[in-house]
C-alpha cells in the first residue's frame, strides 16, 4: 500500500475522483447548464412572444367591448313617419329609413337647442352625422312594433358614429380628423360638450357580442351575433356528427379489426389524412355536399360536415390512442370470466377509455374552430345580416363563424374595423380557453393510470 | 355489397332532407371585392326597409363570381354577381352552356382607381407617362428601347424629390389591375413613345395585331423590386405602406377616402381624385361597376327584383345616397338603368 501511495500521483488519476473536479467533468457540466440554458431562452422566447401578441390583441380589441352612445328625446314626426296618418304598420313601413334620418337629425338640433349647447362650427347636418347610421332603423323598428308612438317624444339611447367612438377611443384625434374627410376637429370639440351635458356616454357595449355584421358604414354597430351562434352551431353539428363516427371506428380498428395490408393501409391513410391541409376538404365539400347533394350554400350544416371531415383523423387517432392505454389484463379478465367480446368492450374497456376520447375530441374541436379555409369555398365567409333560425332548420340557414368574422373585418378599410377584429379574436380565444380547460379538468378528473 | 347500400342511402338521406331545406328564402351574392362594401351597405339597408332577409354577399373577385353565376340554374346556384370588370364573351358562352340563358347587366356607378402614399411624405403629381417610367420593364430613351434603371423618382421625372422608386400595385387576380394596365401603363407606354417603338419591332400581320403585342410588351413590369404585386386587398397595401413610407400605393377611391388621416393621394394628369372629378369625366383612371342578375332566379327568390331595384333606386346609388357618401361615383344614366332594371331587360350580345 504504502508504496502505491508514495508513487507519484499522475495527474489524470487524480480526476478519478467524485470529489475533484476534472476537465471532461467541467465541460459535461459546461455543456449542461447551455443546454438549460438554451430551454430557458427558448421558453422566454415563447412567452415574450404570446405575451406580445396577447398585449397587441387585448390593447386592440378590448375598446370593441366599450362604445359611445347618445341619447336624445326623439319627436317622431307624424308627417314624416305616416304621411297618411292611417297608423297602420303596413302602410307605415312604406317610409324609408331615408325618412326617419331626418327625424334623428331634426331631434338630436331641437335637443341641444333646448340644453342651450351652442352647436359652435359644427352644421345642423355635420350634427345629425355624429349619430350612427343605424339609428334610423332602430328607431323605425321601434315605431313600426308600437305605432302609438307617433307623435310622441321618446328619450332614447343610440350609438355614436365609429369616429366620434373612435375619439374617445383615442383611435381618432384632432390631427388625424383634420386630414379626415369623415370627421372634423369642430365635431370632436361638440363630441366632448355632448359628454360633459351627459347626452354622450361611453359604456359596455353588450350589442358587440349580440349584433350581427355590419357593412362598412357603420362599424359601431358591427357585433358577433351571427358568428357566434354560427360557431355554436358547428361545433355541435360536428360533435354529433365525429364522435359516432370516430369511437365506432376507432374501437372497430383496436379492437376487432384482423391484422393484415388492408388495416394497415387504412392505418396510415388516417394519420395521412390528419395531416391534409384544410383547404382540400373545403374543396371537397364545395363538389360533394353543395355540388352534388345540393345542401344549402353559407349553411352551418355543410360547414359541419366539411370540419367532421377534417376532425375525424384527429378525433380517432385519439380515441385509438386512449383504447390502447387500457391495459389488456382488464379485457383478458372480462373475456375469462365468460364475456363476450362485444360486452368486454362495452363494459370495460369504453367506460375506461372514455376520459381520453373525451380529450380528444374536444381538442380536436377546439382545433376545428379556429378553422377559415375550408369555409371560404363552401360560402361561410359572406356578409350575413339575419340571424340562423332555430334548430334543426336553422341548421340549413346562412351563418358565418367567429374566424371568419376575425378574417373578413380585418379586411375593411374603416380602420374602426381593427378594433373590432380584435375584440373578436379575444372571443375567439375565451371560446378556446374554456375548451381546452374543459379538456384538462376532464382528464384531471377522470383519467386513470395503470 | 352492403356497404354500398349503406353509402347510396347515406347520401340519399342527404339529398332528401337537403331538398326538404333547401327552399332558399334569401337572395345569394358573390363576386368582386370592390362591389362588396357597396353590396353590403344595400343588403343591409335593404334588410332593414322590407320584410325580405338581407341578402347574403360573398367576396372572393369578379371573374370568380362571375363562373359560380354561371354555374347553372337552381336554388343551390347565386342570384346575382358583382363584377368590376365587364362579362366577358366566354363566360356569356359558359352561361349558355349550363342553361344560364338570360342574364341582366347592372351597371351601378364608376369607381376611381387612386395612388397615395404615406400622409407625411411629399406630394406626387403623376402622369401615366410618370408611372411607365418608374415601373415599366423596358423604357424608350433617346428613341431607343433600353431596359429600365430608374432607381429614385428624380431619375423619371426632375420634378420628382429624391426618393426611392417602390409601387405597391394590386396582383393579377384583381379587377382592379385590369384598369390599371389599360388606363395607366398603356397610355404611359404610348405618352413615352415606348409603344411606336414595340410596335415597330413587333411582329404581326397588320398594325393591328402589332398594336396589340405592343400592348403586351407594355403591361410588362420591372422584376427587380421596385414594383410588387399585392395580391390581398387594400388593407394589406396600407400596412406595407406603413413599414415602408416612402412607396406608393394603388388604392380605390372609397378606400382612399376612408383612410384620409394616413394616405396622401397623388394628381393624375393634375387633376385630383373625386367623386365630383371622376363623375365629370376628368380624371383619367376610373371604371364601371356591374352585377349581373340571373333572370330565371327572377320570381323564384323571394326579394331579388326588389333587391335589384332596391340597389338602383335614386336614395341608395343616387347622388346623395349611402354608397356615393361611401366613394361610388354614381352613374349619370341612372334613371336609364332604373327602367332597364323595372322592365327586367336581359343584357344584349357582346360585339
Amino acid at each position: 500500500m504504502t508504496d502505491i501511495s508514495a508513487q507519484p500521483m499522475p495527474s489524470q488519476s487524480a480526476a478519478a475522483s467524485i470529489m475533484v473536479g476534472s476537465k471532461g467533468m467541467k465541460k459535461r457540466h459546461a455543456a449542461e447548464a447551455r443546454f438549460k440554458a438554451y430551454g430557458i431562452v427558448a421558453i422566454v422566447f415563447s412567452l415574450g412572444v404570446l405575451a406580445f401578441m396577447l398585449f397587441t390583441i387585448f390593447n386592440d380589441g378590448i375598446s370593441a367591448f366599450r362604445q359611445a352612445q347618445l341619447t336624445f328625446p326623439v319627436t317622431i314626426d307624424a308627417a314624416v313617419v305616416d304621411p297618411t296618418g292611417t297608423r297602420d304598420r303596413n302602410t307605415m313601413a312604406k317610409v324609408t329609413t331615408f325618412s326617419y334620418t331626418k327625424v334623428l337629425n331634426n331631434s338630436i338640433v331641437a335637443a341641444l337647442l333646448d340644453k342651450g349647447i351652442p352647436q359652435e362650427k359644427v352644421s345642423d347636418k355635420e350634427l345629425g352625422e355624429m349619430v350612427s347610421k343605424s339609428a334610423p332603423a332602430q328607431v323605425r323598428n321601434m315605431v313600426l312594433a308600437d305605432p302609438s308612438l307617433v307623435g310622441q317624444t321618446i328619450t332614447i339611447s343610440v350609438f355614436a358614429n365609429g369616429r366620434i367612438d373612435g375619439y374617445f377611443k383615442g383611435r381618432v384625434t384632432r390631427d388625424t380628423a383634420s386630414r379626415d374627410s369623415n370627421v372634423s376637429p369642430a365635431q370632436l370639440d361638440l363630441a366632448d360638450t355632448l359628454r360633459d351635458a351627459g347626452i354622450l356616454s361611453l359604456g359596455w357595449n353588450s350589442r358587440f357580442l349580440t349584433n350581427s355584421d355590419s357593412s362598412d358604414l357603420r362599424p359601431e354597430t358591427a357585433g358577433l351575433g351571427v358568428a357566434i351562434l354560427g360557431s355554436l352551431y358547428l361545433m355541435f353539428l360536428v360533435l354529433i356528427i365525429c364522435v359516432p363516427i370516430g369511437v365506432a371506428a376507432s374501437i372497430y380498428l383496436e379492437e376487432f379489426a384482423p391484422k393484415n395490408r388492408w388495416t394497415d393501409i387504412i392505418e396510415v391513410n388516417i394519420s395521412n389524412l390528419a395531416a391534409v391541409p384544410s383547404i382540400v376538404f373545403g374543396i371537397l365539400g364545395l363538389a360533394l355536399f353543395i355540388n352534388f347533394a345540393g345542401l344549402p350554400q353559407s349553411s352551418a350544416m355543410v360547414g359541419a360536415l366539411v370540419i367532421s371531415l377534417m376532425t375525424l383523423p384527429t378525433i380517432i387517432i385519439a380515441s385509438r390512442s386512449a383504447i390502447r392505454a387500457v391495459p389488456p389484463s382488464i379485457r383478458d379478465a372480462a373475456l375469462g370470466v365468460g364475456a363476450s367480446k362485444m360486452q368486454t368492450v362495452f363494459h370495460h374497456v369504453l367506460p375506461l377509455a372514455a376520459p381520453g376520447i373525451l380529450t380528444g375530441t374536444i381538442l380536436g374541436l377546439a382545433s376545428a374552430l379556429g378553422e377559415t379555409a375550408p369555409l371560404l369555398l363552401i360560402g361561410m365567409v359572406a356578409f350575413v345580416d339575419n340571424y340562423p333560425g332555430a334548430p334543426i332548420s336553422g341548421f340549413f340557414d346562412p351563418a358565418t363563424a367567429l374566424p371568419v368574422q376575425v378574417y373578413s373585418w380585418a379586411s375593411r378599410s374603416d380602420p374602426a374595423f381593427l378594433e373590432r377584429s380584435s375584440g373578436a379574436i379575444i372571443v375567439l380565444l375565451v371560446f378556446l380557453v374554456i375548451m381546452n380547460v374543459t379538456a384538462i379538468i376532464l382528464r384531471r378528473k377522470f383519467e386513470r393510470r395503470w | 355489397m352492403k356497404s354500398m347500400h349503406i353509402t347510396a342511402s347515406a347520401l340519399a338521406i342527404i339529398a332528401v332532407s337537403a331538398t326538404a331545406a333547401a327552399a332558399r328564402d334569401q337572395v345569394q351574392i358573390t363576386g368582386s371585392s370592390t362591389v362588396l362594401p357597396y353590396a353590403t351597405i344595400v343588403s343591409e339597408a335593404f334588410g332593414e326597409n322590407t320584410d325580405f332577409p338581407s341578402p347574403v354577399v360573398e367576396g372572393g373577385g369578379s371573374g370568380a363570381g362571375r363562373k359560380k353565376l354561371c354555374e347553372g340554374v337552381g336554388e343551390n346556384t347565386v342570384d346575382i354577381a358583382n363584377s368590376s370588370s365587364r362579362i366577358s364573351k366566354s363566360d356569356i358562352e359558359l352561361c349558355a352552356a349550363n342553361g344560364v340563358a338570360e342574364v341582366m347587366e347592372v351597371r351601378i356607378g364608376y369607381d376611381g382607381i387612386v395612388f397615395a402614399s404615406d400622409v407625411n411624405g411629399p406630394e406626387f403629381a403623376f402622369t401615366p407617362a410618370d408611372i411607365y417610367g418608374a415601373i415599366g420593364l423596358n423604357v424608350a430613351k433617346d428613341g431607343a428601347l433600353v431596359a429600365n434603371t430608374a432607381a429614385k423618382w428624380n431619375e423619371v421625372n426632375p420634378a420628382f424629390p429624391d426618393q426611392n422608386i417602390l409601387m405597391y400595385i394590386p396582383g393579377t387576380k384583381h379587377g382592379t389591375r385590369e384598369v390599371f394596365d389599360e388606363k395607366v401603363l398603356i397610355e404611359g407606354c404610348k405618352e413615352t413613345g415606348a409603344h411606336a417603338l414595340f410596335a415597330a419591332v413587333a411582329e404581326g400581320a397588320d398594325d393591328k395585331a402589332k398594336a396589340s403585342a405592343a400592348n403586351k410588351e407594355c403591361m410588362k413590369l420591372r422584376t427587380d423590386g421596385k414594383s410588387v404585386d399585392i395580391d390581398g386587398d387594400y388593407t394589406e397595401t396600407l400596412s406595407r405602406i406603413d413599414a415602408d413610407k416612402s412607396a406608393i400605393g394603388v388604392f380605390g377611391l372609397s378606400f382612399y377616402q376612408n383612410n384620409t388621416d394616413k394616405l396622401r393621394v397623388a394628381t393624375m394628369n393634375g387633376i385630383v381624385p373625386s367623386t365630383e372629378s371622376i363623375a365629370k369625366g376628368e380624371y383619367p383612371v376610373s371604371r364601371p361597376l356591374y352585377f349581373y342578375v340571373k333572370k330565371a332566379h327572377i320570381g323564384v327568390i323571394p326579394g331579388l327584383k326588389e333587391y335589384v331595384e332596391f340597389f338602383v333606386s335614386d336614395d341608395m346609388a343616387g347622388p346623395n345616397g349611402p354608397l356615393a357618401a361611401y366613394g361610388l361615383v354614381s352613374d349619370p344614366e341612372l334613371a336609364a338603368t332604373q327602367a332597364a332594371v323595372a322592365a327586367e331587360t336581359p343584357m344584349a350580345p357582346l360585339e
